[in-house]
């Protein structure tokens, strides 16, 4: 490697290791007997399914949250830590996606929040500069310098500071979460030599991802997880690609799924878009059917999100051809009848603090249709019933919902509409099993009564199980289409680009 | 609801304290004497409500209430005609300003903080720059009987609790709250955000005028009318459990916050603690009530809604 | 033009250099001029202002604010001349007795809103409160004698800069060092930016809240103090009538300080006050009504909030 002269450190020197780790959240188990360990100067990849358990065990070792069982030894001590704060010390240092950065500050005052230097009692700026850049020089990163503001920065450079954070600590375990979700491809390759610098150093990586071409790159061994379990921990040069696939996905479709729907079913297409295309999204060709659920698949920031916002109006095309109706804003795709169900329920799909009826009713109300009759008691339990809301109460706070339920009133909010199109992202994230049933019925009840629906899942077998059609994504352009009941395999090796014209 | 039930046990604490120590508290002249004293600032909470409920601040009201008084007094100047017209204006005025007033925060962006702020001082300027710097003129008896008749107060009390009430529970308060509550859900369920924000100033401004009106009636003519109501109003409405930040609380708790502080006035003053030591008593008792309520959250949070 | 705009300490002193343009051309037109007394007439007005704004800047950049200052003001001015009772060797003990009311009432602000979870808004309108109460209950009118000793600081000048305005710069340049140069000045920003951030970076942020209330009402006490010397005693209305609470945060924000905390500094609070006492000072001079330098006054305030706003805005989109 070409490094500067660290003392190399001895080959198999544990540095972490995490021990039949377990956790249960109200009750329910997200993490079992889990083991994980990591040596100096290894890249340790960690893959698994959305909702494998990945970003709770990262969770755990940065004190975020605490073990139930197992433990957690760094350098050989077991350690516990009840605050983010006491891990960082302990030298676990985590970059997540959303960066934790004072966009407003300079880059040195950030890598220095919390143990500024001082020299008689005063900021020593000129040794938070000089390390700053000391750190920055050793990665190699000139394009930008320890005076200038966060905010100026771009996506990857942002980064960069997250490590050199890490680094000024004195890290000797740096998480990384998805690293590459937000970057351009000529980014990807800095942070992989940004990476083998901190291998050079002696520091332990965890590195979370998807892209398995990634992995193979990396990481020298990856641990698979899958449904809180520890699968197996393997040397990437033991293995293949299609054999860790099999590892994550391998799972009996025991799943149930309302059936699919009949050709008969399928009607005329409700919208269409042409090679449609905003900041995000370039040359999208897709139709919705009435009838029909069509599948969305695609890795983290393939632009799956980006593509039902722009359908919604929230975040417009620009560009292309899209019949009958191209949104300008949410109210223009409300007003067309479009509906979508958020990712994010808490942060853009309920008002929390105001009770089931009034976020029934938000839609209605926002555009101002419907006389009295839609707004009456019988009316909310009606629909209520319909979205199976378990216990029906129309004046409880749906903050006080379980994931599910809440998830019914997004659906009942949307339902008011009698929408044509529904924009469906992630509807089951955080959903318990029982409500996940009656939600994917649901979705199949509307389609047969001839709403055209959009699904996005990042559960594999979800979106195979329910779409009857499904297109993949990556990097903002239609990557394929597969038909009903298409292998998990396929649908990877298509977002993920492993097969052939990858980019 | 529930969150008020702690205003009303306190009020009706306050009420009971008040007929203990005055009986003639409990006679319809002295019960009506209250009101009328207490309908000015309950009127004002209302309004207030709506702006807070929504996630901003008016502080303007108070010098509204001061410019509606002597602009009042300024025109009609003793002239009976002139009574309802100039009526008519004042709630043109009042709602006029909340215009501004909500497309300034709006649509420049501009914190309400600082917008109604910069009212307050454009206001007071404006208006004694055209009276001269004093007030001038006199009002018309037609005008005070609206402040001085306790009739006429309740009356008017009565029509703007019921109006509150109403509207909150139309689809415009609740859009208007869940605007309040979490804008980005709400702008993506179609809400029109912006616009149920300037008309939550809109009633603001209109309350002040009301306000004005019965004030310009109760209290006379003066430079120092309306001062410092604003905090009064936000007082009470806090007071009441709504919380600053939106989103949260009951209009009639508001209300009922108004009737507490004025309540608690006239309790001090009963026990002969008067206009001085008043102030600092108020001040305890909003710190902690605020208190309170931010302490029971935590509590609240740790109910299932994390999963 | 753009530049300038971009950013906004810069924008304030252009906006100050204008309005001293135009307004020497204007009172020029009108047959007056501006002499040395005017300059250090602006100087003594703004100096009270000055001081409380630069403690404001703290509690704002630290995401909170402070609507107690002018109550706290009048306190210190009643504490000052009381204790002073026009001995000069009461002097010391005075200023010691009425900073340490000051630090007191800061201490509480800062308490309330850090661990009783109170909004800053109602946190300082409630303490605001207890000192009006408090002074309503104990005084009528002016109270306490300054000694001739102490009036210096209100009056005296050193060649043509009054005193008052030395205390006024020596204090701003103290906070813009705290700011600049020490971890304390380093947190405030930190966590007016991100609390949460601060939080996980291992920031005690309830005690930066606290330490900046503390400064802050420090501040408004050293105000207290000069309005003291400059009336020759304590008056409980000095505070209030100045409308030190509002107008310390109007010049703060005018300023460039962004209202939620993180952005800004002391030498756009400066700017502020600079502006607003020069535009004071032209309008006196054109013998313009007061009662219109409020109406302007309001004016700018939101204008160039607004225009901070579009700024920031367009990054953000």
């Amino acid at each position: 490697m070409e490094d500067t002269p660290q003392k190399s450190p001895a080959p198999e020197q544990v540095i972490l290791r995490m021990t039949s780790i377990g956790k249960s959240f109200l009750g329910v188990r997200v993490l079992r007997g889990i083991d994980l360990s990591a040596t100096a100067g290894e890249v340790h990849a960690v893959v698994g399914e959305n909702g494998a358990g990945k970003s709770t065990l990262m969770k755990i070792l940065a004190g975020v949250h605490q073990p139930d069982e197992g433990t957690v030894e760094i350098g050989g001590e077991t350690r516990s830590f009840a605050h983010p704060v006491e891990a960082q010390r302990a030298g676990v240092a985590i970059i997540y996606q959303e960066f934790n950065l004072l966009p407003e500050r300079t880059v040195a005052d950030n890598v220095f929040l919390g143990r500024e230097p001082t020299r008689r009692g005063l900021l020593d700026r000129a040794a938070m500069d000089a390390a700053t850049s000391r750190l920055l020089d050793e990665l190699d990163e000139h394009s930008f310098g320890p005076r200038d503001m966060v905010k100026d920065l771009s996506v990857a450079q942002q980064q960069v500071v997250e490590i050199v954070k890490a680094l000024s600590v004195d890290a000797r375990i740096v998480v990384m979460d998805e690293p590459t979700a937000a970057l351009a491809e000529h980014e990807v390759e800095l942070l992989y030599r940004l990476i083998r610098r901190l291998q050079g150093r002696g520091i332990a990586v965890l590195y979370i991802s998807h892209r398995l071409r990634e992995v193979f790159d990396l990481a020298d061994r990856v641990t698979v997880l899958k449904d809180g379990a520890h699968v197996a921990t393997v040397r990437t040069s033991d293995v293949t690609t299609a054999a860790l696939v099999k590892m994550m996905v391998g799972r009996e479709l025991d799943a149930y799924f309302p059936p699919r729907a009949d050709e008969a079913v399928i009607g005329e297409p409700l919208l269409t878009l042409r090679d449609a295309g905003n900041g995000k999204l370039d040359g999208i060709d897709l139709d919705l059917r009435a009838g029909e659920i069509v599948g969305i698949a695609g890795l983290q920031g393939s632009g799956r999100s980006s593509l039902a916002k722009a359908i919604f109006g929230a975040e417009p095309f620009t560009r292309g051809e899209i019949t009958p109706t191209r949104p300008a804003n949410v109210r223009e795709g409300v007003a067309a009848g479009i509906g979508l169900v958020t990712e994010d329920r808490k942060a853009e799909g309920l008002v929390l603090n105001q009770s089931v009826r009034d976020n029934a009713l938000l839609v209605t109300r926002a555009i101002g249709r419907g006389g009295r009759s839609h707004r009456s008691t019988a009316a909310v339990a009606a629909l209520l019933e319909k979205v199976r809301l378990r216990p029906p109460r129309q004046e409880t706070e749906v903050k006080y919902l379980s994931g599910g339920n809440q998830q019914k009133v997004v659906l009942a909010k949307w339902l008011t509409l009698a929408p044509k199109v529904l924009l469906f992202d992630e509807p089951t994230r955080g959903v318990d099993v029982g409500a996940k049933a009656a939600i994917h019925d649901l979705m199949r009840e509307l389609a047969d009564t001839g709403t055209a629906i959009l699904m996005i899942s990042s559960e594999l077998p979800e979106l195979i199980g329910m779409s009857d059609r499904i297109v993949v994504l990556r990097d903002g352009r239609v990557a394929g289409h597969l038909p009903a009941g298409a292998t998990e395999e396929a649908v990877m090796a298509l977002a993920a680009g492993a097969a052939g014209a990858a980019a | 609801m529930k969150r008020a039930i702690p205003i009303f046990l306190v009020l009706a604490g306050l009420l009971v304290a008040i007929a203990v120590a005055n009986p003639y508290f409990l006679e319809p002249a002295g019960f009506l004497g209250f009101l009328k004293r207490v309908a000015p600032l309950a009127i004002l909470a209302a309004g207030q409500y709506f702006v807070i409920v929504s996630g901003e601040f008016d502080l303007s009201v108070g010098s509204l209430v001061t410019v509606e008084v002597v602009v009042a007094a300024r025109l009609i100047d003793g002239d009976e005609a002139m009574t309802w017209p100039v009526l008519a204006l004042l709630i043109v005025i009042g709602l006029l300003v909340g215009l501004v007033n909500g497309l300034v925060t709006t649509k420049l962006r501009v914190p309400s903080f600082i917008t109604t702020l910069g009212a307050m001082l454009i206001l007071s300027g404006a208006v004694f720059l055209w009276t001269g710097g004093a007030p001038r003129g006199a009002l018309s008896q037609g005008f005070r009987v609206f402040g001085r008749e306790g009739v006429w107060a309740v009356l008017i009390l009565l029509v703007a609790v019921t109006a509150a009430v109403l509207l909150m529970r139309a689809d415009f308060g609740r859009t208007l709250i869940a605007a309040g509550d979490n804008e980005r859900a709400a702008r993506l369920s179609g809400v029109r955000v912006d616009r149920v924000r300037v008309f939550a100033f809109m009633l603001s401004g209109l309350s002040a005028a009301v306000a004005g009106i019965l004030l310009g009636g109760f209290a006379g003519v003066s430079a120092q009318v309306g001062q410092s109501l604003e905090f009064q109003a936000i007082t009470a409405v806090v007071l009441g459990g709504v919380v600053l930040g939106g989103g949260r609380g009951h209009v009639v708790a508001a209300i009922a916050g108004a009737f507490t502080l004025e309540a608690l006035f006239t309790l001090l003053n009963l026990h002969g603690i008067s206009g001085a030591l008043e102030y600092a008593v108020q001040g305890v008792i909003i710190i902690a009530a605020v208190a309170a309520g931010g302490l029971r959250l935590p509590a609240l949070r740790l109910s299932p809604s994390k999963v | 033009m753009i530049a300038l705009v971009a950013n906004p300490t810069r924008a304030v002193y252009a906006a100050l250099i204008a309005t001293l343009a135009i307004g020497w051309a204007l009172v020029a037109f009108d047959g007056g001029a501006f002499t040395l007394n005017d300059i250090v007439g602006i100087q003594q007005r703004s100096a009270a202002l000055g001081i409380v704004a630069v403690g404001q800047t703290l509690a704002i950049l630290a995401g909170s604010l402070d609507l107690s200052v002018a109550y706290l003001i009048s306190l210190v001015s009643l504490v000052a001349a009381e204790t002073m009772a026009g001995q000069s060797s009461n002097i010391l003990t005075a200023v010691v007795v009425a900073l340490g009311v000051s630090a007191l009432v800061g201490l509480v602000n800062g308490v309330v809103i850090t661990k009783l979870k109170v909004h800053a808004f109602i946190a300082t309108l409630g303490v605001a409160l207890v000192i009006r109460g408090v002074l309503d209950h104990l005084y009528d009118g002016p109270a306490g004698r300054v000694p001739v000793d102490f009036q210096q600081l209100g009056y005296a000048r050193i060649g043509p800069i009054p005193v008052a305005a030395i205390l006024w710069a020596a204090v701003a340049v103290a906070v813009w060092f705290l700011l600049r140069r020490t971890r304390l000045g380093n947190r405030i920003y930190a966590v007016g930016g991100d609390v949460e951030v601060a939080r996980l970076s291992g920031v005690r942020t309830d005690r930066v809240v606290i330490a900046a209330h503390v400064l802050c009402s420090l501040c408004a006490g050293v105000a207290g103090l000069l309005l003291a010397s400059r009336l020759g005693a304590g008056a409980p209305t000095v505070g209030t009538d100045g409308g030190y609470d509002l107008e310390s945060i109007a010049a703060v924000v005018l300023g460039g300080t962004a209202l939620a905390g993180g952005r800004g500094g002391v030498a756009g609070t400066v700017g502020g006050v600079l502006l607003l006492a020069v535009l004071d000072s032209i309008f006196n001079q054109l013998e313009v009504n007061s009662f219109f330098k409020d109406v302007v006054r309001g004016v700018v305030i939101v204008v160039a909030v607004a225009v901070y706003a579009r700024r920031t805005g367009r990054r953000a989109s």
